[in-house]
């Protein structure tokens, strides 16, 4: 008896469950189709309001039919019709097509603006229940910044079969800004619906809440305005966070500029001005194998960066030694001069490449992963700067570990700490400097490849960062790859967080002075090398 | 008066006969000879040469302190361009209501702007003396405030180069923008009167040839007797040992501030003259690349020379005019590799070279030592 019951009452649950909602469904939409019957307005607006919170997927029809005044009703039958585009008749609940009725006995269904808009507002609504994810998503979103009231049942009904966490974060966050916004809603409601989107947390978020703050008394006024400061400390965090990324964009970019720099300084004491036309060689390297592959092997064609960079490596670093080889050495001892004569070699390297290439920028394409963007947070992040901050630390991390692990490495620290006693204990210093002026041209030439995908690729691309270089392995100090990387990501970050308050030149201006001003307060960079050798 | 003409050696006099010389041939062939005449010469040529000699100026004053002091500036631009907006400035206020815009007291680019009113940095530039007084105070003050800073701290070699390089590169970056009221990247220009005188007449082309011509003379005359002087045979104590010349007891930083910073007020009179000749000062004349140009005229003509300094930016400068014009392609490569083969196979530069042929004694510095002191790396 008693399973006899229970049974029963779950069979009851079930057709309450199961059978109500569609039986409800069918009767709501017949419900409301009769106010469209009466010529009424506001049975109009209260059957177009009933119509959008019945889920009924005739609803999106009908309404629509009503905004493009395709809806007519016959009021003795009391029953709706649309006249499709074709100007044949259907009966609006069902979508058949109509028999034994003449449009001569219609009526169409009238409308006034404010008619208008809760249909308009109906149509945004009813999307909110439409299939595809990403349009509900934008409903929701729309919902959020029109607050429609009528929207209301419609996104009531959206949040309680979404199941989607975003979209139903979003459809809530729309629902409370209704609430939030409704004067004669109870003060608790409307405090909990600003707690919802204090935790939206953005800019629209912040405007709405503004709004309810200076329209509104006591607790609600209070809530708003704690959101504010909430949503704005956030905001302020997330655009301080920006700013760290974009910075860090930027030192990776001057990493990658001034490191080659900072091992020719460091470990021959000598300015070389024809860095940057290593970088820009780099940049023509993975210009001509794009090229080349594009005429080729198109299929490559995203493979096209790791060709150039090992091939920018060897082709930059294999000048570097001949530059060497053939006018450097001859200059030791005398920086000054051998900043002149690497100068002269800048000119003529750059005009080498005008010639050859012409003066006009060249086109380097970005390979697939190097575009595109995603979130984080509230941080918008682009692929291509993502993987020239990675490229830039897997760079310094490969110099770090040449140096500390390689027969090649331990030679070059030696000659760096002291030239003399290497060359006593048999190590061709000679041959030590041809290899690390091409080490540091070749990595130069790698950061040239880096570089070609968010610069121009032109003659002076080398010029632009020539002296931006210097500044780091200036600042950084000589002979520490670490005092390099700190410089970067420094002046780096520094630039970014300047810009907002001085603009971009003035925050540069700005920076030049901060530097010129630091060496004068210590004349060998951030980490200087300690002992006899920085003595002169 | 003749213990100091025998300070001026053989070189320094014949460069200020002959620029004596110019400045009275030269108005003389531009104005008094007839236009159809072989002798006559056209005023663009004196304006060309008008600018050669701003520019031997200038390489005089940098020669002054990296051939005697051993200070690589790669800012000079800078002073040269500062004194040239000083300039540019009583000029454009000269223009008055001829302008486009026809406003009395504003520049057109400050109407075009919106300007309402003019800005202090141009209060007074309608006073000729005034402006005098600019173009030797402010690259001279800058001068003074930056090395003080540096020379104190003992900035030194590659170090000192980089950082003025840095200056001139944030003043070039500071006169592109426009709320500088400074003109922005069109800079200065459309000048009309100087003095009350027609900017692009012969007659005063001709006379700021002769003006430009003397003046150098005399800052080659002023610069020799302060290298023959006591001051400067410190400067080259400094030059080539620093640390030696500190532990004598003297203050190497007061001798290294004094000569930078008349180095500098005469980059900025080489500057003012420069201006009325071409006509226009925009902050491309702050260019890096420009104060490494005119380090160039120095090592060519030979540094530590002062006449062989003028010599080379005249030089380097006639042949960058010939190679632009006949061969635009090719200047770049022929400057670099004067460049290259200088500082290779000619470190004391033309003069230099011409120098050790004649023996004179005394004069042949030791290539190796000279920079020695300043080296930052280590020592070989």
């Amino acid at each position: 008896m008693r399973v006899c019951k229970l049974t029963a009452l779950l069979l009851l649950v079930l057709c309450l469950c199961g059978g109500f909602i569609p039986k409800a469904h069918a009767q709501s939409l017949d419900d409301a189709l009769a106010g469209f019957t009466t010529d009424d307005y506001s049975d109009t607006d209260k059957a177009i309001t009933d119509l959008a919170a019945s889920g009924n997927p005739r609803a999106a029809d009908i309404i629509g039919a009503l905004q493009e005044g395709r809806l007519y009703f016959n009021g003795d039958a009391k029953k709706v019709y649309i006249k499709d585009k074709s100007g044949a008749l259907q009966e609006a609940a069902t979508g058949a097509g109509a028999t034994g009725i003449s449009a001569d006995d219609l009526q169409p269904v009238r409308l006034n603006n404010r008619l208008r808009r809760t249909v308009d507002a109906a149509i945004g609504g009813l999307t909110l229940l439409s299939k595809d994810p990403g349009k509900r998503f934008d409903a929701a979103q729309s919902v959020f910044k029109s607050r429609e009231e009528s929207a209301l049942p419609t996104l009531e009904a959206a949040i309680a079969q979404e199941s989607d966490p975003r979209i139903k974060r979003a459809l809530n966050e729309a629902r409370a800004a209704i609430l939030a916004s409704k004067a004669d809603v109870a003060e608790n409601v409307r405090v909990g619906a600003i707690d919802t989107i204090r935790g939206r947390g953005d800019q629209d978020a912040l405007g709405l809440l503004s709004g309810i703050a200076a329209s509104s008394e006591g607790p609600v006024r209070n809530a708003a305005q704690a959101g504010m400061s909430a949503i704005r400390a956030k905001i302020a965090l997330w655009n301080n966070l920006q700013n760290v990324w974009y910075g860090l964009s930027l030192g990776s970019v001057l990493l990658l500029a001034a490191i080659g720099l900072a091992i020719t300084f460091g470990v021959m004491g000598i300015i070389n001005m024809a860095h940057g036309e290593m970088v820009m060689i780099g940049a023509y390297t993975t210009f001509v194998v794009q090229e080349y592959i594009r005429s080729h092997n198109p299929a490559l064609f995203g493979m096209s960066l790791f060709i150039a960079i090992p091939l920018a490596f060897v082709v930059t670093g294999m000048i570097g030694i001949a530059i060497e080889r053939s006018i450097i050495r001859f200059l030791y001892g005398r920086p000054l001069e051998t900043l002149l004569a690497t100068f002269g070699l800048s000119l003529i390297l750059q005009q080498a490449v005008r010639t050859i290439f012409g003066a006009n920028n060249r086109e380097v394409g970005a390979p697939a992963f190097m575009s595109g963007t995603f979130d984080f947070g509230g941080l918008a992040i682009t692929y291509g700067r993502m993987w020239i901050i990675v490229f830039a630390i897997i760079v310094f991390i490969a110099l770090q570990l040449v140096l500390r692990l390689t027969p090649f490495g331990l030679r070059m620290r030696a000659v760096t700490q002291n030239r003399r006693m290497a060359s006593a204990m048999g190590i061709d210093t000679n041959r030590i400097d041809a290899l690390a002026f091409g080490l540091g041209s070749g990595i130069a030439g790698m950061a040239g490849v880096a570089l070609s995908q968010i610069d121009n690729v032109s003659p002076n691309l080398g010029q632009s960062y020539i002296i931006d270089s210097f500044m780091v392995v200036v600042f950084g100090g000589v002979g520490n790859l670490w005092g390099t990387l700190v410089a970067a990501m420094t002046l780096g970050v520094a630039n970014k967080f300047l810009e907002p308050f001085a603009g971009a030149v003035l925050g540069k201006i700005v920076l030049l002075i901060f530097i010129i001003l630091f060496i004068q307060k210590r004349p060998r960079g951030l980490f200087a090398l300690k002992g006899r050798a920085v003595e002169a | 008066m003749s213990p100091l003409l025998a300070r001026v050696d053989g070189r320094a006099r014949i460069a200020i006969i002959v620029l004596i010389a110019v400045a009275i041939l030269v108005p003389v062939l531009a104005l008094a000879t007839p236009p159809r005449s072989a002798f006559h010469m056209p005023p663009y040529l004196v304006a060309l040469f008008g600018k050669y000699l701003c520019f031997a100026l200038l390489a005089g004053a940098l020669d002054l302190v990296w051939g005697y002091c051993g200070i690589l500036s790669l800012g000079h631009g800078a002073f040269f361009a500062l004194g040239g907006y000083a300039m540019g400035m009583y000029l454009m206020r000269q223009i008055g209501t001829r302008g486009v815009y026809a406003d009395p007291i504003l520049p057109d680019f400050m109407v075009f702007l919106n300007y309402k009113a003019l800005p202090y940095t141009w209060w007074g530039f309608n006073h000729f003396p005034y402006a005098l007084l600019m173009v030797v105070l402010v690259p001279g003050l800058l001068a003074f405030a930056f090395g003080w800073l540096a020379f104190r701290s003992r900035v030194t070699g590659v170090y000192l180069s980089i950082i003025t390089q840095a200056m001139t590169y944030a003043l070039l970056l500071a006169f592109f923008r426009n709320d500088m009221g400074f003109g922005g990247n069109n800079g200065l220009t459309d000048f009309k009167d100087i003095l009350g005188f027609n900017v692009q007449s012969d007659a005063t082309r001709a006379s700021l040839f002769a003006i430009t011509a003397i003046i150098l003379a005399a800052t080659l005359l002023i610069a020799q007797l302060i290298v023959t002087s006591k001051f400067g045979k410190v400067l080259i104590a400094i030059r080539d040992a620093e640390s030696r010349t500190r532990f004598i007891g003297y203050r190497v930083e007061n001798y290294k501030l004094a000569v930078f910073t008349l180095s500098a007020v005469l980059a900025g009179i080489a500057g003012a003259l420069y201006v009325p000749q071409v006509g226009i000062i925009n902050p491309s004349e702050f260019a890096p690349t420009n104060s490494i140009e005119a380090v160039i005229w120095v090592a060519i003509g030979g540094r530590g020379t002062l006449v062989g300094a003028a010599l080379g930016a005249v030089l380097v400068n006639w042949g960058k005019t010939y190679f632009t014009g006949a061969l635009p392609e090719y200047w770049l490569f022929a400057l670099g590799l004067l460049f290259i083969l200088v500082t290779l196979f000619l470190p004391q530069g033309i003069v230099g070279v011409i120098s050790r042929r004649r023996t004179i004694p005394g004069k042949d510095v030791e290539e190796g030592k000279v920079d020695s002191a300043d080296v930052p790396a280590p020592a070989r």
